[in-house]
């Protein structure tokens, strides 16, 4: 299938690269690839959230297997994301034990406040709203994840002031 | 090891699978394969087509297996015992998976260059329904260009991943893979790359339907119309060893040469398939043989020409009189069974 | 009051903490595993203890740990299955994230009996803090010298990891959660071989579930028999149970195995009942994948007995009036939920988990879930209730994993005892429009509809 070409600047900062090599470390050494999904994580969370094709090659290039085996697992795995997505992407669950609790209304409320629909990315960059699968969470719904975390016992004005609190930079994404 | 399929008993080497043991026995036994490839590593188990029903397991453990295994992985044990075509369970999974593998392909065979060698129409001739259940709409994928030779058409696709253990077997670069997941997954290179190692050309002989064709030969016959002929030339790279498929003088296409199961005996490379289309670049050993049934063979070397009788003509003066009857006589009264004749008439109309 | 074995220092302050875990009696099992048991006796212990694997499937654990290969001198590897992705199911989750030492002590004294000396924790992507938390409980166990080289002089050496997935429901699958941790899609393979012969890395590998793994350290400590004398029958022991829904006290709750449903759903001390006034109307007992079970066969089987939360009353009946206790995922239904819309919904999830490598899973997923998408949407066809029981039943058993078999299972029982409320999303598709039809008027009171129709 033809994909659309996003570009991105692309950092492999010194902190980063000891990461990826501390996480190489974990497995055998001629089993390198192994480490494939845990350095996407890191890669991903260094480059606002996205995985481009030159630094999925990059990381292909660190771990020494073909870029074709990157691209492959990138596109199987729901949380690499291929294009650029806002800064805060709240994922909310939409299975149905988060559906009694009302989260497809909590969705639509969502949506509505950020004048966007569902899949889609707010015009300053700022938020992208998706609905997600069974995060986990069954007994604490409605719930959604944003970054690392997750924000259960979801309500309209608990919604309200995570928007506003993101906003503000008062939002930690990554535990690092 | 003894190993029995719908009663008939071979003698296999440990290691055999139920599908070898079978193709050994050879005729209706055969389970259908989709996916599996005998010269390709690690290929089977993933279409479902070739379910047996296992009713013994081994002389030492007699125990029926409960679920139909996908014969092409399952290993023979000693003394076991195998349902394919005699089992009603067998039949009924074999028409499961043909309809799961035919609800999102676009039978657009009318238009396929695959038609006539594709192992989906056969499946579907064998185990196919007239009608599909299916009225939702069809999956679709966006074209991507994967290079000069070879045309990718992803929406005939049935994910048998052999193309891919072609360029992880046959070539030292895959640049191709399957991206996505579930009913989404497809082939690509992710990258619209053009596919050009020396060995990529065989990944269309091995796509069992037409979504991996050659486009050096694209829309340029059906294949029943050109006449394969076993051939061969001098070559570095591979055997040389080829099927040619010729239409009056010019060599339309050439392929590698494919067993009763439709594998390859060798594969070739891109230079025989792609870049030597002329009679002086072959040595042609003689026409090639089909399976009896192949539409490849109809009407070919090795069968006579009959006188072609076309049975419209008949039922056109049939009509013709009826009509006669209709406008001209209306004072003659119609009997009861002109009645009925008009009336089955009409229905077929 | 229930024993409770997992959960019964959850509420230790400072439980998280290597200390306090420590103080209060952690990794005692290690300790006593490695000076006392050699490797066979433990795998003994265990398969006297009767433990299930605590994923779903409910296997032997003691049975699996012993068909594990030893001669063929390859090393060998025990991988926990924390990618807890069944929808209703969060216990594992809790576990990991209140008490981590006691999944670690578990996968030392389990490695040990197994012969593995490098062993990982699959984590599920999603629970990124988790995995956290985890990371650096086993940095604080390594510290104190229960893990690495010579772990308490007893010469037996062990790595530990976490690997993270990336949001992948089949790689809760054994064989794709092998795949996933080389580094591969999460495509399951194709068994035999299985796992305890060639896993991860063509090794031998074990893969246990979180809580299987977590009972280890009680059955070392107090002996197999102790274990085997808590519960019923063939379920022995304690399990997780997460609840979800209409219901007053969701949340993870470790209860002996053959309490009754009734009570474990209307005692204060768990479930406390529904969440509001609204009748009970369904429930799920083991996760999205198990049968769904109509308000009548909840408390009572179909003979009159008192349903238990055990593997075999949960079962009772088979599928035709039973379900089963799955992954302990309590799913609870009250009487404005619309049955219809929860199958689209699981079979959505399933049509997106799909890992499309077998046919009928991959189409047949996706064509159930447009069917019921348009019977919840008001297009549906009398036809298409047997059509749907018709693709379910070609999936069932025909796939690679049990995938095909979890999205199967739901569908065909959700038509089983709610076909009356499928008939009536047919009939009456303006009724249905809005996605709460069922707040402000019941299918109880709508029903009769149905029936009259069927006259």
């Amino acid at each position: 299938m033809e994909r659309t070409y996003h570009k991105q600047e692309i950092n492999m900062t010194e902190a980063l690269i000891t990461r990826i090599n501390e996480l190489i470390s974990h497995y055998p050494e001629d089993k390198r690839k192994s480490a494939l999904l845990p350095v996407l994580h890191e890669v991903q969370d260094a480059h606002e959230n996205w995985l481009s094709i030159e630094l999925m090659d990059k990381v292909a290039e660190i771990l020494l297997i073909k870029p074709i085996e990157v691209y492959e697992v990138v596109s199987f795995y729901t949380m690499y994301n291929q294009k650029p997505i806002g800064k805060y992407m709240f994922e909310f669950c939409q299975t149905s034990p988060c559906c009694l609790n009302g989260a497809e209304n909590l969705m639509d409320y969502t949506c509505e406040k950020l004048g966007i629909n569902l899949g889609e990315t707010t015009e300053d960059g700022n938020f992208t709203v998706v609905g997600v699968e069974c995060l986990g969470a069954c007994g604490y719904a409605p719930m959604m994840q944003l970054g690392d975390f997750y924000k259960e016992h979801l309500n309209e004005e608990k919604i309200d002031q995570l928007i506003a609190d993101c906003k503000d930079n008062k939002i930690v994404l990554h535990d690092k | 090891m003894k190993v029995t399929i719908d009663g008939q008993s071979i003698e296999v080497e440990p290691g055999t699978t139920i599908l070898q043991a079978a193709r050994m026995i050879g005729g209706e036994v055969v389970p259908p394969a989709m996916c599996y490839y005998s010269k390709l590593k690690g290929s089977g188990g993933k279409c479902r087509c070739c379910l047996v029903e296992v009713a013994k397991g081994s002389e030492a453990d007699p125990r029926p297996m409960p679920k139909l295994m996908a014969s092409c992985v399952t290993g023979c044990m000693d003394g076991m015992e195998v349902n394919s075509k005699s089992s009603e369970r067998v039949t009924e999974a074999r028409k499961s998976v043909t309809e799961f593998l035919l609800i999102n392909h676009p039978l657009d065979c009318p238009v396929c260059d695959q038609a006539g060698e594709c192992d989906l129409q056969n499946l579907s001739f064998e185990h196919g329904k007239s009608e599909s259940r299916f009225i939702e709409e069809k999956r679709t994928f966006e074209p991507e260009n994967i290079g000069p030779n070879i045309q990718l058409h992803m929406n005939r696709c049935i994910l048998c991943y052999r193309c891919v253990m072609v360029a992880d077997q046959l070539t030292d670069d895959r640049v191709h893979g399957v991206m996505d997941r579930g009913d989404h997954s497809n082939i690509s290179t992710c990258i619209s790359k053009a596919i050009d190692n020396e060995f990529s050309g065989n990944m269309i002989d091995v796509c069992p339907v037409g979504a991996l064709t050659d486009k050096t030969f694209r829309f340029k016959s059906r294949v029943w119309f050109s006449k394969p002929y076993t051939a061969h030339r001098d070559c570095p790279t591979c055997s040389g060893k080829t099927t040619v498929w010729m239409f009056g003088d010019e060599i339309q296409r050439v392929t590698g040469r494919k067993d009763e199961y439709h594998e390859v005996d060798e594969f070739i490379c891109n230079g025989c398939r792609f870049d030597h289309k002329e009679i002086a670049d072959w040595t042609i050993e003689g026409p090639r043989a089909f399976e009896k049934d192949s539409v490849i063979n109809q009407n070919k070397y090795n069968r006579k020409l009959q006188k072609v009788e076309i049975a419209t003509e008949d039922h056109i003066l049939l009509g013709r009189e009826e009509d006669r009857k209709k406008i001209s006589m209306a004072e003659i009264p119609l009997t009861e069974e002109d009645i009925i004749n008009q009336k089955s008439l009409g229905n077929n109309g | 009051m229930s024993q409770k074995i997992l959960l019964d220092k959850i509420n230790v302050p400072g439980i998280k903490t290597y200390e306090v875990y420590r103080q209060n009696g952690g990794y005692a099992s290690v300790e006593k595993a490695l000076k006392t048991l050699t490797p066979d006796e433990l795998v003994e212990e265990v398969k006297t203890s009767g433990l299930r694997g605590r994923g779903g499937a409910g296997f032997p654990a003691g049975m699996k740990w012993s068909f594990i290969d030893k001669k063929s001198g390859k090393p060998r590897h025990l991988v926990c299955n924390a990618d807890e992705s069944e929808p209703g199911t969060f216990k594992d989750r809790y576990l990991m994230e209140f008490i981590p030492h006691l999944l670690i002590e578990g996968m030392i004294t389990s490695s040990y009996a197994l012969g593995a000396n490098l062993s990982y924790i699959y984590i599920r992507g999603e629970y990124m803090w988790v995995y956290k938390i985890l990371e650096r409980a086993i940095n604080e166990a390594k510290a104190a010298g229960f893990l690495g080289k010579n772990i308490l002089g007893s010469g037996y050496d062990l790595e530990l990891y976490v690997h993270c997935g990336a949001g992948a429901y089949i790689c809760g699958e054994e064989t794709a959660l092998i795949e996933s941790l080389e580094g591969k899609r999460g495509n399951p393979r194709i068994k035999p071989p299985f796992p305890a012969i060639s896993g991860l890395w063509s090794n031998p590998t074990v893969v246990n579930n979180v809580e299987t793994i977590a009972a280890v350290p009680w059955i070392v400590n107090n002996s197999g028999a102790e274990y085997a004398k808590i519960g019923i029958g063939r379920s022995t022991g304690t399990k997780l149970i997460s609840a979800s829904g209409h219901v007053k006290n969701p949340g993870v709750y470790e209860i002996e195995l053959g309490l009754s449903v009734y009570e474990f759903m209307n005692s204060d001390e768990y479930l406390g009942g529904m969440s509001s006034d609204r009748p009970l109307k369904a429930f799920v007992p083991g996760g999205s994948s198990v049968p769904v079970l109509p308000a009548h066969l909840i408390y009572k089987t179909a003979a009159g007995e008192d349903r238990l939360m055990s593997y075999e009353s949960l079962s009772d009946g088979g599928f035709a009036t039973g379900s089963m206790l799955g992954s302990g995922g309590f799913i609870v239904y009250n009487d404005t939920s619309c049955i219809v819309r929860n199958t689209w919904n699981f079979s959505r999830f399933y049509h997106h988990e799909s890992c499309g490598q077998c046919s009928p899973c991959r189409e047949g997923t996706g064509w159930m879930e447009k069917v019921l998408h348009r019977i919840e949407n008001g297009h549906g066809r009398e036809e298409d209730i047997d059509l749907l029981l018709s693709i379910q039943s070609k999936i069932e058993g025909n796939t690679i994993c049990p995938l095909g078999d979890a999205a199967a299972w739901p569908v065909a029982a959700a038509i089983r005892h709610f076909r009356d409320e499928f008939e009536y999303h047919i009939r009456f598709p303006e009724k249905i429009k809005n996605r709460d039809h069922f707040v402000a008027e019941p299918f109880e009171k709508v029903k009769h509809l149905v029936s009259k129709e069927m006259i």
